[in-house]
This record gives structure tokens, sequence and C-alpha cells, in this order.
């Protein structure tokens, strides 16, 4: 097996070098299930609050098209897994799909991977260490659910195959992304091509389980909960897991064995030989950078607001003539299920657009921390002027990535429902989310300019806006903790109506920070 | 009287605990080509950042062609260009596009110069950064460096990983640059080119200048070193003033000479009847060596320290920063080298003093 030689070695630097991110990640996703488990053993104290809750989300296609199926949701276990898999699965698919591009694509664009192939080093040993340690990770995360489901007193077998159905969407893009980091010789593409993998397998099973089930058997996360936890298991799942598994690694194995170690699938073409006058500004130079990730931002996004939107004209179909719903509709103050729904869609939409919003202005960190920022700087571009050719990116990419995931919301939801006005209606709508993402924007920038090793931090900012914006009723915080996520200050459209001030709110406190940002950037060290 | 263009002293620049820059002077005046040499670590880099308005000194007057180049960096980067060691480029460009954008953002873009210097340093731009190698991500900086009419050009070791043609089209643009009068501050590792560019230099060690002026300055205030064959014994020669690392072998000897005091010792070897003798002035590659003396002597250890003992027992009491032990041995490995540099662009005045009469 001289094609794994040093595979030991790898593995264990491999450990070495990424144990703390390891360790977070299986901590942070571990722990966020269990905590949230635990929760919802207080929200629904009696069985009498289960049959409820069974009841309203039973004939809510929106809760079904977010959390999943209707699987035993009058018990506890079962109402553990609706509130919480879907979301974690999530969670576990980004895990698999950032540790494996960066230790694959990641280290061989930078150059690494060919110091460590010159030695006596087997031609797929990197890539198994890689492996290795993703599918461990994914392992883990799984042991540390189904030892948290049954410390909370959670039925051994449910609890198992909860912690299994986590394990095996982890398994599964880990195969993924090995396979998308053969296609490209770019680290972002790989990502692009990952995520964009994940949306899909999230948006066919949100339509296949408000549909008639087809559509989830096309998606890994609706095969995790179709193993039924604590609703009946069934384990057959497994194996379709683990086979699609096998064929991917097979398959990334495949590719590797022949190509050129730093080139992908498609070879390079040459380009021009002059630049295009936009690109003698740095405006022009931070959109001719930024634009490859709009494009895929918004396809991605398009997506899955068409996804959303097509199942919104169901929501209406889905609501049977009883007390729960009309509590619902009573709760979000008499606006329609379906405009409740899509608020929410459009909410799921501006927070994983806010991926964009935020990995925009970072380009400025790895910019600097690449030393290309530098000769820029050299010329007479100032620094502020070099952060705002970035910040325009994020800023307008942002509002760019909206409308269109808007657009698709709108197109899918008005030919369904035969109503085109809903195009725009939808259009407006998204608009109003984008002043949050623009706050996020702000908060990465005061991080680069303020303490520019810690840019990652405004990740953990994005995913405390998730927990409070999905799991906020999960958890029950506080009305203060949820204030802290921007997204909480932008009314629900389209449930709610317009409502400037607190728009306006949200907007100002990006620019603040925006400024801060950029003040703090002026005064320290580059580099 | 010319003003400066770099004026830089008592630069102090820490990074946390560690004192990058401690205390350091540079000074470039107007239309010289100056060298500035120094290990790896020196802080040449920092340095050059601190120029550049992209490191805030800690302490220190910093004067960048008559501007202080943190708060007016601005206003001054148009005045220089700029080539980096580590030449980082956006993947996804072509050299070409590269080479304008840095040529738009500074502002003087000259797309006759551009095309020159594309053609003079054979490069394809029409091929994406990613697929260039080291040499030709560096010829890329270099032509957009190059292409400017910016009076200052910072150059940091620009010619790394350029192959010796590409090495001998790079001094003659630096030429041309200094016929038309314009300054170049050049950092480098290759000494060769700097002993063939540079009117003066700056040698900088732990974040402080150790020595600076012309190489003819320094190469005074160092040692010349000397083989001769006389008609009698050279036994003597080792107990001479200002004599180091003497090794004599009957009537042959090879020894260096403090240069201050070459004459007098020309006169006594006179008086032993000289048949052959050959003198070569330091190459700046001792003149280098020579200052890091003591961190080779510590590096190499006890082992040169006691062949040198063995060799001479030279006094220790020798000129130049360098201490007694570590100047020898620096000599000593310097001797090696100077042998075959002699002879090229160092270009030494060896001179033979004809043989004695019988």
């Amino acid at each position: 097996m001289t094609e794994l030689t040093g595979l030991g070695t790898l593995t264990r630097f491999l450990l070495r070098r990424d144990r703390v991110r390891i360790l977070v990640w299986i901590a942070a996703i571990g722990l966020l299930i269990v905590l949230s488990a635990a929760s919802v053993e207080g929200i629904y104290p009696t069985q009498a609050d289960l049959d409820e809750a069974a009841t309203a989300s039973r004939d809510n296609a929106a809760a079904i098209a977010f959390n999943g199926p209707d699987q035993a949701l009058d018990t506890l276990g079962g109402q553990v897994a609706f509130q919480v898999s879907s979301f974690g699965l999530i969670l576990t698919g980004l895990m698999a799909i950032f540790m494996v591009g960066r230790e694959t694509r990641g280290e061989e664009e930078s150059g690494r991977l060919e110091l460590l192939r010159s030695l006596p080093v087997g031609r797929h040993a990197a890539t198994t260490a890689v492996l290795l340690v993703a599918a461990g990770m994914s392992v883990a995360v799984g042991a540390v659910i189904t030892l948290g489901m049954l410390a909370i007193g959670l039925p051994g077998g449910g609890s198992l195959a909860l912690g299994a159905g986590f394990t095996a969407v982890g398994l599964v893009f880990t195969g993924i992304t090995l396979v998308a980091a053969q296609v490209t010789e770019n680290t972002r593409v790989t990502y692009g091509i990952s995520g964009a993998v994940l949306g899909a397998a999230f948006a066919l099973r949100a339509a296949g389980d408000v549909g008639d089930g087809t559509l989830t058997w096309l998606s890994p996360i609706g095969w995790a909960q179709k193993m039924r936890p604590y609703a009946g298991e069934r384990w057959w799942p497994l194996l379709l897991i683990l086979v699609t598994t096998a064929l991917l690694v097979a398959g990334a194995v495949l590719l590797t064995a022949h190509r050129d170690v730093g080139a992908g699938l498609v070879p390079p073409r040459p380009g021009p030989a002059r630049a295009a006058p936009a690109l003698g500004r740095p405006l022009g130079l931070a959109v001719r950078m930024q634009r490859g990730s709009v494009v895929a931002w918004a396809s991605g996004l398009l997506l899955m607001g068409v996804a959303y939107g097509s199942v919104a004209q169901d929501v209406d179909d889905f609501v049977g003539d009883n007390q729960s719903v009309e509590d619902v509709i009573a709760r979000s103050g008499g606006a329609s299920l379906t405009d409740s729904y899509l608020a929410t869609s459009l909410l799921m939409l501006a927070m994983v657009g806010s991926g964009f919003t935020i990995a925009a202005v970072l380009r400025l960190r790895s910019e600097e921390t690449n030393l290309r920022a530098e000769p820029v700087l050299a010329t007479r571009v100032s620094r502020p002027r070099w952060v705002a050719s970035h910040l325009a990116a994020s800023v307008v990419g942002s509002a760019v990535v909206m409308v269109v995931a808007g657009l698709g919301v709108g197109v899918s939801y008005g030919l369904a429902a035969d109503d085109l006005g809903q195009v725009t209606r939808m259009v407006g709508a998204s608009l109003a989310y984008v002043p949050a993402m623009w706050l996020l924007a702000g908060v990465a920038l005061l991080l680069f300019g303020a303490v520019p090793r810690a840019v990652g931090a405004a990740w953990a900012v994005l995913a405390g806006c998730f927990v409070v914006g999905l799991l906020g009723e999960v958890f029950g915080f506080p009305d203060w903790v949820q204030g802290l996520s921007p997204f909480d200050h932008i009314p629900e459209m389209p449930a709610e109506g317009l409502s400037a001030v607190p728009v306006l709110a949200v907007t100002a406190v990006a620019v603040a920070l925006a400024a801060g940002g950029v003040v703090a950037f002026g005064r320290r060290d580059i580099g | 009287m010319t003003t400066e263009a770099i004026a830089i002293s008592g630069l102090v620049k820490t990074f946390g605990s560690f004192r990058a820059l401690d205390g350091l002077d540079l000074h470039v005046a107007q239309g010289e080509v100056h060298g500035f040499l120094g290990p790896n670590g020196a802080g040449k880099t920092t340095t050059i950042r601190v120029l550049l308005g992209l490191l805030r000194a800690d302490e220190g007057d910093v004067s960048l062609l008559g501007g202080d180049p943190w708060a007016d960096a601005v206003a001054l980067h148009p005045r220089l260009a700029y080539v980096p060691g580590d030449v980082s480029l956006w993947p996804k460009l072509s050299g070409g596009e590269i080479i304008d954008v840095f040529g738009r953002l500074r502002g003087d873009l000259d797309p006759a110069r551009r095309e020159e210097l594309v053609e003079r340093f054979e490069l394809d731009p029409t091929k994406k950064a990613r697929t260039y190698s080291k040499g030709n991500r560096q010829k890329v900086a270099l032509v957009a460096g190059l292409a400017s009419r910016a009076e200052l050009l910072v150059l940091d070791e620009p010619t790394s990983g350029l192959d010796p043609l590409m090495e001998a089209v790079f001094q003659e643009c630096i030429r041309e640059v200094k016929a038309e009068g314009r300054t170049v501050l050049l950092s480098s590792h290759i000494l060769a080119e700097v002993e063939a560019l540079c009117d003066r230099v700056s040698i900088i060690r732990a974040g402080r200048t150790v020595q600076s002026g012309s190489l003819d300055e320094m190469r005074h205030l160092t040692r010349t070193s000397i083989d001769v064959v006389t008609d009698r014994p050279l036994d003597g020669v080792g107990d001479l003033a200002a004599v180091h690392n003497v090794n004599v072998d009957g009537n042959r000897a090879r020894f260096d000479v403090d240069t201050d005091h070459l004459d007098e010792t020309v006169r006594r070897l006179a008086d032993l009847g000289v048949r052959s003798l050959v003198s070569r002035p330091p190459t700046l590659e001792e003149l280098f060596l020579r200052h890091y003396g003591d961190e080779l002597a510590d590096r190499v250890g006890p082992h040169a320290a006691a062949a040198e003992e063995g060799l001479a027992g030279s006094d220790g009491s020798a000129g130049g920063p360098a201490g007694g032990s570590a100047g020898g041995t620096a000599g000593g490995t310097a001797g090696g080298t100077a042998g075959s540099s002699a002879g090229g662009a160092a270009g030494g005045s060896t001179g033979a003093a004809g043989s004695g009469d019988d």
C-alpha cells in the first residue's frame, strides 16, 4: 500500500494542527443539540402539551418544511428530533465541508501539499488522513448527541438513530467535499459546490416532506430523518448513506489519480494581456474579485428561494380548520399562515445570504495576510478607499443576493398561486432584511480594523443569529438575548408591514460599526 | 547639497516583546542606488514597510521624499514604486492585467514602457497568475514596478527566483533608472548584484545599522588579503601589527592585512625579497561576512576557533567590529569564496609584483 505511506504521521499531524478547530466543531454542535433537546422537555411538560404541539406542527407546512417530517410528534423524543435535527444536520454538513475543503484543496492551493508530496508520502495518504479525521469528527458528533439524549432520559434506540443520522450526514458531505475538491483548483469554489449541494439537500427534503415524500429520498438530510428516531427506528437508510459515501470517496480517489498536483479538472485558460479600464480603480479590482462569489451565492439563494416559494401555496392547503392553526394565526397578528411562512423563508434566506456578506468583508483580511494588500496600499490608494472598495462589494452584493432570493420565492410562489403580483411583493419584502445583513458586514469590518486576528468571530456572530432565529423559541431566551440579533429587529415582512424606524436604526448601527472599522484600520499596522 | 530621499534615524519598531528594529539609521541621497543588506530577520522588510506607511514607527525620525511616510502615505505613494520580495498575485487575473492594475493604481501607467519591459523580461502577459512560476511572478512585480517613472524605487529582494539572463536585464534596467537620476533602495542578498549596482551600502543586523558608506570606504576600513612568495623565510610575518589569519609555509604566506596598514606591510615584505605577490581587496561578501562573523563563529563553534589558533595564533586585536576569533573565522570562510569572485564582478585590483632578483 505505497499509496498510503505516511498515513499515520499525516493523520497525527492533522489532529495536532487542527485540534482546537476539531474540538470546537464537535462541542458546538453536540452541546447546541443536547441543550436544545433538554429545553424541549421544559416547553412541553405534560402529554397534553405534546399533543397540542403535535397537532399544531402536523398542520403547519412551514414547520414541516423547516424542521422535517411528521414522525411521532406527540412524544418527547419525536418532538426533540423534529425541533433540533434539521438545523443540526446542516451544521454537521457545514462542519464536514469546511474541514475537508480547507485541509484538501486549501492545502493544495497554498502549495503545502506539494511540499508533503515531495516526501516519502503516498499519493492518497494526505486525502485519506483528512477523510479519517472528518469521519472521526462525524462519529464523535453522533456519539455526543446519542450520549446527551440518553442522559436526558430519552429511549436508547431512538437516541442511537438520531446520533447515527448526524454521523451519516457528516460522512456524506465529507465525500461530497472530497469530490468537489478534485474538480476545481480553487478552495472557495470547493466550498461553493459542496455548500450548494447542502442547500439543495435541505430544499429537496423540505419540498419532499411537504409534498408526497418522493423528493426527500434524494436528500442525505432526508435519509437521516427517515431513520425515524424515536418513531419506530429503521436502520436500512444507514446502508444507503454508507454506500453513497463509499462511492463518493472512490470517485475522489479516481479523480486524484488522474490529475496533477495543484490542478483541477478544468485546465486554466489564458487571460487578456491588458486590463479592462475598470480594473484600474480599487473598486473595479474588488468587484472583479468578488463577482464570482456574488454570482455563486445568488444562484444558490435563487434555488433555495424557488424551493421555499414552491411550497408556500401548500401552506394554505395544508391548513385544516382546527383550533391550533387559528391560534397561530392569532399570534402572528392576523397575518395569513402563508405570509408567516414566507417571512420565515426570507429570514432564513437572509441569514444564509449573510454568509456572503461576511465573507466579502473578510476578503480584506485574506488580501492582507496573503500580502496582496501591501503592494496596493503602496500606491496612491488610501486605506479608507481600499476598505471601502470591498465594503461596497459586500453591501451592494448582499442586496443583489437578497433580491435574487426574493425573486426566486416570488416567481415560484407567484406561478403556483397564479398571482405574479407576488414577485414585486416578495422582492420588496426581501429588501427589508438587507440592513440586518449590512450590520453583520459592519461587525466584520470592525473586527478587521480593531482585532484583525479575531475576524473569525464574525462567523460566530452569524451562528448566534441562527441560534436566536431558529432555536430561540426552543430555548426561550429572554427578549434582550433575542434582541442581540439584528434580524430580530427587522419587521417580519410580508407578514408584518414595513416599519421604517427599526430598519433605519439597524442601518445606522451598521454604518457606525463600519465607520469604527475604517478608523481602527487606519491606525494599525498592516500584516 | 543634495536632499535625502530617505532619512531614518533611531527607528524602533517592536512587535509585542520582539524588537524588530532597534535604533536603525538609513540615509539614502537623491539619485543614488543604495544597497540595503542584512541577514534574514535583520529587519530589512520591516524597515521597508515602515517606509511604505504600512507599519507605524514606535520611535525615531523617518522621512521619505521629504514627507512622513505614515501621515502622508497617499501623497507620497505616487512618487514611488515598490517591488515586494514575496510576490503574491491575484490568482484569477492574468499577469498583464496585474501590471496594468498597479500602473493605474499608482497613476503613471506608460503603455509603451510597459510593452518594452514585458518584452525584455520575456513575460507572457496572458497567463493567469495562478499558473506562473516563482520567477515569473517576480517578473510581473518587476515589470509593474519598473514601468513606473516614479522618482524612488523601493525594491525588496527584487530578483529572488530570476534566472541569470533576467538578472542581467534587471541590472541593465537599474542602470537606466540611475542614469535618469532616480533613486533606488535595493534590499538584496545577491552581493554581486549590489556590488555591481550600488553607490552606497548600509548593512544592518538585529535591527541596527552596523555599517554604512560607499563600497570604497568600506573596503578601506577592512582587510586586504595577500598571497606572497619571498626569497627568505616568512616566519616573522605573524608578529607584524595589523596582520591576521596568517598561514605560513616556508617562503610562502597567505594572510589578511588591515587595508590602512597595507603600505607598511608591503615594505616589510620587500625586505624579504618578494618573488610574487597577489593582493585582493575584500569583496562585499567578505565585508558582509565580517559583520556577521561572530554569528558564524557561534554557529561553527569551537572547532573553527581551534583551527584558527593552530594556523597562526593571530593576536585577536583585530580591527573592525568583529572580535578576535570571530574575525578570523569570517576571514577564513570568506577566503574560500574570495578566490572565485575576485575575478568576477568584484574585479579586485589584482596587482602582481614582479619577482625579485636572485
